[in-house]
């Protein structure tokens, strides 16, 4: 029997998690279209179906942990508040997105919010998150380090080193697999030996648990126990999200490697219909009043796309700039 | 001034920056209880003690990844591979990440970290101990290069290395742990990137060179100069950046360049240095410049095949005497 709504938090906490899980798929359905009409170019990884996993999970951290992502970060960016309008602009390749343009869609960054990257090589996360969580722990800061990654990154060695490393430095890591079922096209069964990837974590004496990626609840629970258990023990924890992507791998994916049936029994699951039923049944709020948090939410992507048509390109100068630090420049944030 | 060796040089420079400032850090494979595979660390973990000197697993990406990571957290961190061969088990920390991130983050994060390497060959360690990878490092935009040939700039410019806020590839060439040379005292003795040194002043020839190629040419330069051949040496000490204005100004002025590279012929540095010195110079040059580098082969074990691989002080003033016969 699982727990009322009202017995987890508050209503003001749970309209919030429905309203960044709303923003997050209105956003990605927008950055579809502005893809087709050829606005945003490169690589486009979608989040829609995850969104439980990255709201329910950043609401579970504190607001100075760190959190480090694959590709597939725009909902981590914007749940951890990231601008919509300049994470658009940043997949428009305009000068006021929120790397200036220089990363693109896999490469959202923001050290003032603790977002520390989306890394676009498979796995390339994890040593990064280790040498975050040491520096905390070097600084006596009461802050760790959450670190996401897909299904697909855990056959990389820097996985395993990561693990390892972090258990013999005692590194207050959160590791948080999304797993999703594909590596691209791939199958986890076709290419783990042991799909059931939470259970990997005993070559590294990590504790890990399986949570239900689709509800935001229970990612929202899982994450908030992790969470505490790494930052009172200074120790690695794993959880293991299962969830599913509603479309393929990237927009050049036709996704041909899923049955049809497959894919509409995970829609029926998708977390934002079930929260909203649940917010209905146990009377957090009323159809009109999500309806309205939708709308809300459709103003402000809209507002992001129009701020990214209209922001200038970059300058030519920026070319080879931050490349390096000079003498005199200084750091914002340091 | 103290008379020391290379490798106490950069002992005292780790030592020096580690009592200045509290957030650098060491780890490496064996840096710690070890003392380090060449016993460069010697000391630091008595002195420093365990949470600034750490032992690793032999995880060489992560070690890299995880410098990254303590960097942008605030730490300076300063990663050991235990030879730079296995830099190559770390090129997805070293060129996807490392000397990525500040640019396609939009210059929102710095990272003061410095990656210490002993590589070269000379010791009949055979193909996979032996190379000389710093080609590879030059070429990709994101990080310094530092090539100290002398006790004295492998101290002034591992302190700065250390005090800067960029990435920095510092290499080290493991047949001059025992050389000896004078070395400041000064604990803010620091030499400054992209700054080339005469080494020795001459007026017949150029001499292009880094590292252990540097103590080769100045042999090599010392032998010429009794049968009447001036040859000027040109110590680069950082590939990146690359002091162009140094080594052109004195081609300008000697008219003629050898360029003595340690690693491999074939798209090694010494092909860059010589297009820039074309480019620089092509009006004054009174012959074609020519190279003497490593030989394009897997490291050999036999100490008489191994020879052959690597340049020696006879092929750089055979290469002078070719260079400076020729008329145009």
């Amino acid at each position: 029997m699982e727990a009322k709504l009202r017995a987890v938090m508050p209503d003001r906490d749970l309209l919030q998690l429905y309203e960044q899980m709303v923003l997050c798929r209105e956003f990605e359905e927008s950055c579809a279209e502005q893809y087709t009409k050829g606005h945003i170019t490169g690589f486009l990884h979608l989040y829609s179906g995850q969104e439980a996993v990255a709201v329910g999970a950043t609401h579970a951290l504190h607001g100075d942990d760190y959190i480090l992502s694959a590709y597939r970060e725009h909902a981590q960016a914007i749940v951890r508040g990231a601008e919509p309008r300049r994470v658009m602009a940043e997949l428009f390749g305009k000068a006021t997105g929120i790397c200036k343009g220089k990363g693109g869609s896999m490469h959202l960054f923001d050290p003032a919010l603790s977002f520390m990257g989306g890394y676009a090589i498979v796995g390339g996360q994890f040593p990064i998150a280790c040498g975050l969580a040491f520096a905390a722990k070097f600084r006596n800061e009461n802050r760790i380090a959450a670190c996401f990654f897909g299904d697909g990154a855990v056959n990389q060695g820097n996985f395993h080193e990561g693990l390892n490393w972090a258990r013999v430095w005692e590194l207050p890591v959160l590791f948080v697999c999304e797993n999703n079922f594909y590596g691209i096209g791939t199958e986890v069964h076709r290419s783990s030996a042991l799909a059931s990837i939470h259970k990997r974590t005993c070559g590294y004496d990590i504790p890990s648990e399986k949570v239900d990626g689709m509800d935001v609840i229970a990612v929202y629970q899982a994450i908030k126990h992790a969470a505490e258990w790494v930052r009172e023990n200074s120790r690695p924890y794993l959880v293991e999200a299962i969830t599913y992507r509603f479309r393929g791998h990237s927009m050049a994916d036709p996704g041909k490697y899923r049955a049809a049936a497959e894919v509409e029994l995970w829609k029926a699951r998708d977390p934002i219909l079930t929260f909203t039923k649940r917010i209905i049944e146990e009377e957090v709020a009323n159809e009109d009043q999500l309806e309205c948090l939708k709308a809300k939410a459709r103003v402000i992507v809209k507002e992001a796309v129009e701020f990214a048509e209209q922001s200038p390109w970059p300058d030519d100068s920026e070319v080879t700039a931050d490349i390096f630090v000079g003498e005199q420049e200084v750091c914002a944030w340091r | 001034m103290a008379v020391m060796t290379y490798r106490d040089a950069i002992n005292l420079a780790l030592r020096e920056e580690m009592r200045r400032d509290p957030s650098v850090v060491i780890w490496g494979e064996d840096v710690a209880l070890y003392e380090g595979s060449f016993k460069v660390t010697r000391g630091l973990l008595t002195e420093f003690g365990e949470e600034r000197v750490k032992d690793t697993p032999i995880s060489e990406n992560t070690i890299i990844g995880v410098a990254v990571g303590a960097a942008m957290g605030g730490l300076r961190p300063i990663a050991e591979l235990m030879t730079v061969n296995f830099a190559l088990l770390a090129m997805d920390q070293i060129i996807n990440h490392m000397t990525k991130i500040r640019y396609m983050f939009g210059g929102q994060v710095n990272l003061p970290m410095v990656i210490r390497a002993p590589g070269g060959g000379g010791s009949q360690l055979a193909a996979q101990h032996s190379q000389s990878l710093e080609t590879y490092f030059m070429h990709a935009p994101g990080m310094r290069v530092v090539v100290p040939a002398t006790p004295a700039d492998a101290k002034g410019l591992l302190k700065s290395a250390i005090r800067d806020n960029n990435p920095v590839m510092f290499l080290e060439n493991e047949l001059l742990y025992n050389s000896k040379g004078e070395v400041p005292d000064d604990p803010d003795f620091l030499l400054p990137f992209g700054s080339a040194e005469i080494k020795r002043v001459g007026k017949d020839i150029t001499i292009v060179a880094y590292s252990r190629m540097t103590i080769l040419a100045l042999a090599a330069a010392e032998e010429l100069g009794k049968e009447g051949i001036s040859c000027e040496v040109v110590d680069l000490r950082t590939l990146a950046p690359l002091d162009t204005d140094t080594f052109v100004e004195s081609v300008k002025k000697t008219g003629r360049a050898v360029v003595v590279e340690e690693c491999w012929r074939t798209c090694g540095l010494g092909a860059e240095i010589s297009s820039r010195i074309y480019d620089g110079c092509f009006d004054t040059l009174l012959a074609p410049v020519k190279r003497v580098s490593g030989l394009d082969v897997p490291m050999p074990y036999s100490r008489k095949l191994e020879k052959l691989c690597i340049p020696q002080v006879e092929d750089i003033i055979k290469a002078v005497k070719d260079v400076t016969a020729q008329k145009y």
